[in-house]
């Protein structure tokens, strides 16, 4: 009889998990350790994580996975602190234990091997566009394809000047901390300098505070340099409000009272860019946009006479200037794309015809 | 001093904020989250009493020059100096209140009263006028005046046809196509946007850091 009982307990039991194993989770600012082991061939319903402190006698529970996972991330150990771990096999009855694994401590590193491909990269693209500098500096012809909306400027502004009506640049809606902003300013710098010399007026109304500051700046340093300080009014950049509707609700005002020639929105935008850009076209305006928002772009394109895509918005206060040391840079930029252009192609021939796996490899 | 001194800081923030991308120690990115966050929190409180000072001397002028549409600017004014007494003063809702008696009865014009039943359907209202202004811009990019406008009228004819559920019982292969469309030609463009997107940004940024870029300093040229 209890010979019997055995031996159906013994058919109940689940054979325990093996191979644990705890380590350091790799490439993180520390406390963390991956435990991973071989599950159970038996059915269970789970797995439990005990963890021991070197030294200590408790075993506490820090986790639960399911049944068909085989690895857990242990978040909040304390650095530099050994652990070792247990998993148990969770069953309807008796759980199954399995032994501990090798003792374990969780470090924060100093590099991210994970980046090393971009970091590879970065040095590259680094030295193209350094290159390109150098050789512009030097004296070297660079060509530059033309960007009919960058062309369209001066014909723009004089389009104003010759209507008696304002200008309209809208540096878009984000922070300083954005590439694009800083782009817009820098073309602003540009567009500044054409409305100084042809005295044409100029509303550069902001959403953000610190981009106020920077354009008002850029504005005054440009009619400085136009040779036209006097005709910089502190009145032509100003702050309107932070709040994306009430901003457009401002601008597509400015659009209908001033009734501009030229609006250039140039910058970053989001779900307003239709309202700014429909509002300028019902006006009448001639309106150059250029943004690096994908989803924008389109509205852009249709609502708008000339549209700076993507890159073209970066290549913009370059090609404005004519600063050969700038249009290095452009030709920098170029030459990483092709780059890029022939990893993509190279990488399809060898995943395709080969079988190389190149996302794996990267 | 006036230039090689942001230029410098410029130069050191910028390269440590770069090689922290790689560096997952928390010592590192505790400085980092320091130069983002509270840094820049910092410079943002001082830009905004430069922006309350541009709103209120550009409404000044205004009304100084009795310029076109003048009154509006009163109501600016009010509004800014109204709604900044009670953002002070006046507490933030009913369960958090200020010094001042922003409740009268079941009437409360707190901060963020204010905001909710202001701002927040004002806003709401100018976000409902983009699709009529989507309307609009839809028939002027649906004319097909040249090759590029006939390509996108018929693109947009199949993926808005694609997403009618009917279409599927008459035109079955019609949602498949559509939805080709959208994830082989659309994304292959978009991604070769974005790859030129971000080499201007990087372009830009390094052109900055560098100091061979130099508009953001108030002009200056290169």
């Amino acid at each position: 009889m209890l010979t019997g009982l055995l031996a159906a307990l013994a058919l109940l039991a689940v054979t325990p998990p093996a191979g644990v194993s705890a380590t350091d989770r790799p490439n993180d600012g520390g406390r963390a350790v991956i435990v991973t082991w071989t599950c159970s061939p038996d059915p269970v319903t789970g797995y439990r994580i005990l963890r021991q402190p070197e030294g200590g006698e408790a075993w506490d529970t820090v986790g639960f996975t399911g049944p068909r996972l085989a690895r857990f991330v242990d978040e909040g150990t304390p650095d530099g602190v050994s652990h070792r771990y247990r998993v148990l096999a969770l069953t309807e009855g008796e759980p199954a234990e399995s032994g501990p694994s090798g003792y374990a401590a969780s470090r924060p590193q100093w590099f991210n091997t994970d980046y090393i491909p971009a970091l590879i990269f970065t040095f590259i693209f680094a030295f193209f566009i350094l290159y390109f500098v150098r050789q512009a500096r030097r004296g070297a012809k660079l060509f530059i394809r033309r960007i009919a909306g960058l062309d369209a400027v001066e014909e723009a502004i004089g389009r104003a000047t010759e209507m008696g009506r304002p200008i309209l640049y809208v540096p878009g809606l984000s922070s300083i901390d954005d590439v694009a902003t800083i782009a817009s300013i820098n073309i602003l710098g540009e567009v500044a300098k054409r409305t100084a010399k042809f005295g044409t007026p100029l509303i550069v109304p902001n959403r953000d505070p610190i981009v106020y500051t920077v354009a008002r700046e850029t504005v005054k340093q440009s009619y400085t340099e136009a040779g036209r300080p006097d005709a910089f009014s502190q009145d032509m950049v100003f702050y309107v409000a932070d709040q994306q509707f009430a901003y457009a609700a401002a601008v597509d005002g400015i659009m209908t009272r001033e009734k501009p020639a030229t609006n250039f929105l140039i910058g970053m935008f989001w779900a307003e860019s239709l309202i700014l850009a429909e509002t300028g076209a019902t006006s009448g305006a001639v309106q150059i946009a250029g943004t690096d928002a994908i989803s924008q772009l389109p509205f852009f394109i249709t609502a708008c006479d000339y549209t700076l895509i993507g890159e073209e918005l970066y290549a913009a206060s370059a090609y404005l200037s004519r600063e050969p040391v700038l249009l290095g840079a452009i030709k920098g930029q170029d030459y990483s794309k092709a780059l890029i252009l022939g990893l993509i192609i190279v990488g399809t021939l060898l995943a395709v015809a080969f079988g190389v796996p190149v996302i794996d490899l990267l | 001093m006036k230039r090689q001194l942001p230029l410098l800081i410029v130069l050191v923030v910028g390269i440590f904020a770069s090689v922290a991308f790689f560096i997952p120690h928390p010592i590192v990115r505790s400085v980092d989250e320091v130069f983002r966050n509270d840094v820049l929190r910092i410079i943002a409180a001082f830009s905004l009493v430069l922006g309350v000072g541009s709103i209120l001397r550009h409404h000044f002028i205004k009304i100084k020059r009795k310029a076109e549409h003048w009154p509006f600017s009163y109501i600016t004014l009010v509004a800014l100096f109204v709604s900044a007494v009670i953002g002070l003063f006046g507490g933030i809702d009913p369960s958090r209140p200020g010094i001042l008696p922003t409740q009268v009865g079941g009437f409360s014009f707190h901060i963020q009263t204010l905001f909710s039943n202001m701002m927040v359907p004002l806003a709401a209202t100018m976000f409902a006028l983009l699709a009529f202004f989507m309307a609009s811009a839809a028939y002027r990019a649906f004319r097909a005046r040249n090759f590029e406008a006939t390509l996108l009228l018929v693109a947009a004819f199949i993926l808005m046809l694609g997403a009618v559920p009917l279409t599927r019982i008459i035109i079955p292969p019609l949602p498949d196509f559509a939805e080709w469309i959208l994830a082989v030609p659309n994304t292959a463009a978009k991604r070769g946007i974005q790859f030129g997107v971000s080499l201007g940004m990087f372009a830009t940024s390094l052109k900055i850091l560098l100091g061979i870029e130099r508009g953001w300093l108030g002009g200056g040229g290169s």
